[in-house]
């Protein structure tokens, strides 16, 4: 008798077209927090406040309530839905350019209140979206539409470390840093964001999980050579990790 | 102060005080905020007594934030609001345009200080263009309700949440500072309003139905201009239901004077008294600016000859008694950039030289 190992998660909205790129790894992300509200059971109680750019298309992917924020202010209005229905599950899935630059300020602040969210980070290092320009985590060197000749110190600064960041907050329960270049971090990947999930159904405070990710297109790659990137430049800089769980 | 104890009696209450009163009475279940004069009463009120209640109160990181947190905690069917002014409600101007957009019951208080830029705290009429037009993008309308004394400041709170949820669109109480500062005496009642049932679009979770989305997102070209058609067929409905005005011996006026908010208290002053000195004057007062009575101010120029608009900002409401009057009447202006109410003697030099002395 056939046994049936492998099956869409629940929490997926059924016949739906997915936009996301080929080789693209937010596909893989979406998946995770899916088999996360499943195996939780929080599809029916949770209300996401969705981000701006790739990420947007959450909304059309997950059979979740939904709003969306305008960009960079996803943790604001969650802080918002939960603040006002402290009963909910409510989580963000925002890309680095959402969470780290236009909306530093509503990320880094809901840490520093310690709100009882949880929020996904997707680092590719590039504004997907509009076409790969620079972003807040784009690597020294890496070329982009907006760095002709590679991120430079002089033109553009440093990249941002932002799990490293969000575990100094006193307000953050967990904030890890996971990759999704191989089946075994795929794997580590789903566990942080399980656990960023259980934070806040505990009340234990703001839940933060920074996920590196491909972009196969904007980066002019084939998805193996983007997830080469991954391991060979992202993760050397963006180290991957555990930096805060007060639950150990 | 104890809330519950307030209706039914008359106290001495500062406007702010009577803002933040009338919505915790209305049943405004979360504050978000950030301080800036001259509002910060509100903001201080709200964080004690929220607290008291078991309400949601947010000390948010900007102006920018908070509105974003109202977006979120009204998306789930609850009253909510901010309170802000002028400099700071325009960082607010990217999340009201996604209010209209997501058809959201957000509750604003704007109250009026001098501009443009960090400008100063003296009370001032020039954020009109603000609340009206707004400069969030795209096409869209703001209900705003003004009120010109305290009492007013309670009603029109309630009316604010009211209409917010009734047509699930942001609606801005435009105050100024010198009504969020004055005090006058007023009396409290219950919220006279009928609840607004939000089953139908609220986000609670998608427990027996399927998910909800709340977006302002339509990819498609043809989808947005349904969309956003849609949303003027609402606007058509509030522009027939929800004008509100007051008037003040127009019947035989030769000349009417205009006036919104706090401005018209001095306005009608004026009025009076070039009524003892028998000139045919009266006075107009559109309460909400969005809706404007522009149907009654046309039908008013069919008799009327000449308008004298007054403001606390260079001419911003004359625009719109312009376009109403669409030139059946002559509409002059009087006013000045920043401060108290032009003075009464001043109005009536005014309304005498219009009126070609007496």
């Amino acid at each position: 008798m056939a046994t049936q190992v492998f099956k869409i998660p629940e929490s997926f909205r059924k016949n739906v077209r997915y936009s996301f790129c080929p080789g693209c790894d937010h596909g893989v992300a979406v998946r995770l927090v899916a088999e996360c509200l499943d195996e939780l059971g929080l599809t029916e109680n949770a209300i996401t406040a969705t981000s701006i750019g790739c990420s947007v298309g959450l909304y059309d992917f997950l059979n979740v309530d939904s709003i969306e924020a305008p960009h960079g202010r996803a943790l604001a209005v969650a802080t918002g839905v939960k603040r006002a229905k402290p009963d909910k599950f409510v989580f963000t899935y925002q890309g680095d350019g959402d969470f780290a630059s236009i909306g530093w300020a509503e990320s880094m602040h809901c840490a520093f209140r310690g709100e009882n969210l949880s929020a996904i980070c997707i680092n590719n290092t590039t504004y997907g979206m509009t076409g790969g320009q620079l972003g807040p985590t784009t690597l020294l060197g890496q070329v982009t539409t907006t760095s002709p000749t590679g991120r430079n110190i002089e033109y553009y600064g440093y990249p941002v470390k932002i799990a490293e960041h969000i575990a100094l907050s006193d307000g953050t329960a967990y904030s890890a840093r996971v990759s999704l270049d191989s089946v075994a971090n795929i794997k580590k990947a789903k566990l942080a964001i399980k656990k960023a999930f259980e934070v806040q159904l505990k009340g234990l405070g703001f839940g933060f999980v920074e996920i590196l990710s491909s972009c196969p297109t904007n980066w002019r790659m084939t998805p193996e050579q983007a997830h080469e990137r991954v391991r060979d430049e992202m993760m050397q800089i963006f180290k991957l990790g555990v930096y805060k769980d007060i639950t150990v | 102060m104890v809330v519950e104890c307030l209706t039914g009696t008359k106290v001495l209450m500062k406007g702010n005080y009577a803002i933040a009163n009338a919505a915790v009475l209305a049943g405004c279940q979360c504050y978000f905020g950030y301080p800036i004069t001259p509002q910060s009463e509100i903001g201080e009120f709200m964080s004690g007594k929220m607290q008291q209640l078991g309400r949601a109160y947010v000390s948010a990181e900007s102006e920018l934030a908070a509105i974003n947190m109202v977006i979120g905690a009204v998306s789930t069917g609850v009253k909510a609001m901010s309170s802000s002014s002028s400099c700071a409600i325009s960082l607010m101007q990217e999340a009201l345009s996604y209010a209209t957009s997501d058809q959201l019951p957000v509750v604003l208080v704007s109250v009026m200080r001098g501009g443009p830029g960090l400008g100063n705290i003296y009370p001032s009429q020039g954020d009109y263009n603000q609340a009206t037009i707004g400069g969030g993008n795209g096409d869209y309308n703001i209900i705003v309700l003004a009120p010109s004394n305290v009492q007013e400041c309670i009603d029109l709170t309630y009316k604010a949440f009211y209409l917010a949820f009734k047509y699930r669109n942001p609606t801005i109480l435009l105050a100024d500072g010198l009504l969020g500062q004055m005090m006058e005496p007023v009396e409290f009642y219950d919220y006279p309003y009928p609840e607004i049932d939000t089953s139908s679009w609220a986000l609670t979770g998608a427990k027996g139905r399927d998910a909800r989305v709340i977006r302002s997102y339509a990819p498609l070209e043809t989808d947005q201009c349904v969309y956003v058609d849609n949303l003027f067929k609402k606007y058509k409905l509030i522009e027939e239901n929800e004008v509100e005005y007051e008037e003040y011996m127009t019947d035989d006026a030769e000349l009417v004077v205009a006036a919104f908010g706090s401005m018209y208290r001095n306005v009608k002053s004026a009025v009076k008294i070039c009524r003892e000195k028998g000139l045919k004057v009266g006075a107009f007062r559109p309460i909400t600016l969005y809706p404007f009575p522009s149907k009654r101010l046309s039908e008013l120029a069919d008799r009327v000859e000449k308008f004298l608009v007054t403001e606390i900002n260079m001419g911003q409401m004359v625009r719109d008694v312009r376009l109403a009057v669409n030139g059946k009447a002559r509409v002059l202006f009087k006013g000045k950039a920043v401060g108290a109410m032009i003075d009464v003697e001043d109005l009536v030099e005014e309304i005498e030289k219009q009126m070609g002395g007496v």
